[in-house]
């Protein structure tokens, strides 16, 4: 018997071991592997879209500076996938960058349900900064508790950006005075649309997709899918309601190029021309200049954006509990978003200031590759009058649910009705 | 393996083990096994559970910590959900569109390489070729080449004056874009396990056949086919498994787990990933899990009841 148990634990051991390997091989993959030898920091910084911090030159700006300091960036095109992976890490707790950036439909998201994930900057001195930034960018992004989860990056004033080239040939105005005269509503801006469809070069679109005049439209109003109580009221929204309709009637008069945003089709289509207009906030002008490249320099425009002023989009930089490097990463964030930076950041790559001293440096900066646009004056009076928005935990989810059946309307032509219902259905499965 | 107990046989070694020795034998091959279930147990049985206990709360991947009581509610969640039941059908559908005509051009293909051809050993290679290439890279150039505006596909089908077709949108349309891929992929590897099969029918039986005068064809429906019936039957089991898991192709298609704007080719594996990781709802996902897992025992069920009849009803006659 006595040797019988030995065999046996034997195999048990041989099993613990077996189970102990195992389960340290999973463990390993967790850390980021940020080296800190003799005060070198490699800080990572993980982003969406284009923040354009490298295109501006700043990290190497940053670095000079700080010669300590190291930076890799990291980049998703896509919000929506860098939304998804970014979840999945803060719930498997591996695998952060010392900051990540935060989409501002997803800042009330972080603010209220996971601000125990991300640092409060105010222990490190944010409350400083708040005379920074303008009083709606900084309070997105405060937890109930006052936890500061972020620092604002760019906001998202919107204008219109059109191709110059091709409203010329369809006989159109291309002043971009005259063109905010005729599209004053946005019911102008379809008839202008009419207009250009019977004369449109080269079988072009007046606009990429109804989805543009969905988002700039909704983006245009206080209060959109939340009430002040925080209330989901999408469904009842006046707003939604009339940026779902000009964008059905768009779809219906033809006057879409029904591509799918941020598709290769739709990057593919910058270059070809294969539509005339585009509501752009700032941030776009950035991806403009990137798709359609040298080639498209001068022949492109911005004019005040038809309706009233409006926001779509910004971002925030936050720093995950996780991250080995907060002092470091945190002292790096607040040199990104200081008045000067932003400045630099704009007058390079078109992300419009959420720093108040910022937004008065830039109101002069015009843009050669935009026909010498006065951008800094158009974005900045837009800024200046757009709504502060009622912000919600699921905005994102919903804007995402009632685009995807506006395109269902305009590449597949289903009814106002049954794209509605699916957009109830959708939003119903998001937020479940 | 040289640890098995000394055959019947065989004479005991002068010797006599010691008794650890023994018993050391009689224990190790459950050494051997140990490492497979302790990673089943880990990674399989594990997730199984645990799948089955979160599918009774409400969980959120953002608050991973906050547990919600919701009894049955993610199940009958699932079930009048009609995204669900178009997630099913598209499975079925997309597992016919694709597996039938992959089976066929494979069974056609092995007949083909059966022959002595010259560079026999290059075409087989190539026909694996496909298989070895990896889903995300063969998804994304076949996304392009069925492009809408700028797709190679439509290209070719306007120089015959057929106008563009929409292989994004359309739910057939769609799903024969995304059956291409699958049929691509797994052709040749259906192929090369029917050549297989094809040799080791003895060449006498064909000698036989000639013999008696049946041509080619006939030697294909009356020798070939029927002793080919056993890997037939294993490719279509193996084929209907990968049907039913479809799930990197249509994913990468669009590049959304919705399945098209319309879910029009999402499958059941992409409806479970974009409730777990798109929506977040983690308790849902589970819920689904289980459905499918339900699901495929009662498919498997059905197909062991199936093949179980089939030698009966030949018996008899």
């Amino acid at each position: 018997m006595h040797i019988a148990r030995a065999a046996r634990s034997n195999l048990v051991r041989l099993g613990a071991v077996t189970l102990a390997s195992v389960l340290l091989a999973a463990c390993g993959s967790g850390s980021t592997g940020t080296g800190q030898s003799n005060g070198e920091v490699t800080l990572s910084i993980d982003l969406f879209g284009t923040f354009g911090f490298k295109e501006a030159g700043l990290y190497k700006e940053y670095e000079k500076l700080h010669p300590n300091i190291t930076i890799k960036q990291t980049d998703t095109e896509q919000e929506q996938n860098y939304w998804k992976s970014l979840q999945t890490r803060l719930a498997g707790g591996g695998g952060l960058a010392d900051i990540q950036g935060v989409e501002i439909g997803r800042i009330t998201s972080v603010a209220q349900l996971q601000s125990d994930k991300f640092e409060d900057l105010d222990a490190y001195g944010a409350a400083k900064l708040k005379k920074n930034f303008t009083a709606s960018k900084w309070g997105a992004a405060t937890a109930k508790n006052g936890a500061v989860v972020g620092l604002g990056t760019d906001n998202g004033p919107e204008a219109m950006c059109y191709r110059t080239d091709l409203l010329k040939k369809a006989g159109l105005p291309t002043d971009r005075d005259e063109l905010a005269k005729r599209w004053a509503t946005w019911q102008g801006y379809i008839d202008l649309g009419r207009q250009y469809k019977k004369n449109a070069p080269g079988k072009s679109a007046w606009i990429d997709s109804v989805r543009s005049i969905y988002t700039n439209v909704a983006g245009q109003s206080k209060e959109r899918y939340y009430d002040p109580s925080g209330k989901l009221i999408w469904e009842t929204s006046p707003t939604v309601r009339q940026a779902w309709d000009l964008s059905v009637e768009a779809a219906h008069a033809g006057l879409s190029g029904s591509l799918d945003q941020w598709s290769p089709s739709w990057n593919q289509a910058f270059a070809a021309g294969s539509f005339a207009t585009l509501p752009c906030p700032a941030w776009m002008l950035g991806y403009i200049k990137g798709q359609a490249g040298k080639s498209g320099a001068g022949k492109w425009d911005v004019a005040k954006l038809p309706g009233r002023a409006g926001n779509w989009g910004g971002s925030y930089l936050s720093i995950p509990r996780m991250s080995p490097h907060k002092k470091e990463a945190y002292e790096l964030i607040k040199w990104l978003t200081a008045p000067e930076q932003q400045t630099k950041l704009f007058q390079k790559v078109g992300n419009f200031p959420s720093s108040i001293p910022a937004i008065e440096k830039v109101a002069d900066t015009k843009d050669p590759y935009f026909s010498n646009a006065p951008i800094g004056r158009l974005f900045g009076t837009a800024a200046e009058q757009a709504p502060v928005q009622i912000l919600g935990v699921n905005d994102q989810d919903v804007q995402e649910q009632i685009a995807k059946a506006l395109f269902e309307v305009e590449r597949k032509g289903t009814s106002s009705s049954a794209a509605w219902g699916n957009a109830r259905k959708g939003v119903q499965n998001a937020i479940g | 393996m040289t640890l098995v107990a000394p055959a019947p046989g065989a004479r005991p070694s002068p010797p006599a083990p010691a008794p650890a020795r023994r018993a050391l034998r009689a224990l190790s091959p459950y050494g051997y096994i140990a490492p497979f279930f302790t990673l089943f147990a880990a990674f399989g049985l594990f997730p199984l559970l645990y799948t089955a206990y979160i599918s009774f709360y409400k969980v959120e991947l953002q608050t991973p910590g906050d547990k919600l009581w919701r009894g049955w509610s993610n199940y009958t969640a699932v079930f009048d959900d009609p995204f669900f039941w178009t997630a099913l059908r598209n499975t079925f559908t997309l597992g016919a569109l694709s597996t039938i005509p992959q089976l066929m051009l494979a069974l056609g293909l092995a007949h083909l390489l059966n022959y002595k051809l010259r560079g026999r050993t290059l075409f087989r290679t190539v026909m694996l070729l496909p298989y070895a290439t990896s889903v995300a890279a063969a998804t994304l150039v076949f996304a392009q080449l069925f492009g809408h505006d700028f797709g190679l596909v439509n290209y070719a089908l306007s120089l015959v004056g057929i106008g563009p077709v929409d292989w994004q949108t359309g739910t057939w349309t769609s799903q024969t874009a995304v059956s291409c891929i699958v049929i691509w992929r797994w052709t040749g590897y259906n192929a090369l396990i029917f050549l297989a099969g094809m040799q080791s029918i003895p060449a006498d039986l064909y000698e036989a056949a000639e013999m008696d005068g049946a041509s080619r064809w006939r030697q294909f429906f009356h020798v070939t086919l029927p002793g080919l019936r056993p890997t037939i039957v294993f490719a279509v089991i193996m084929s209907t498994i990968g049907a039913t898991q479809l799930f990197g192709e249509p994913l990468l298609f669009e590049g959304s787990a919705s399945g098209g704007i319309s879910h029009q080719y999402q499958t059941l594996g992409l409806y479970m990933y974009e409730q777990g990781w798109s929506f977040f709802h983690l308790g849902r996902a589970a819920a689904i899990a289980w459905v499918m897992f339900l699901l495929i025992l009662l498919l498997v069920g059905l197909n062991a009841l199936l093949t179980r009849r089939r030698p009966a009803k030949e018996t008899a006659r």
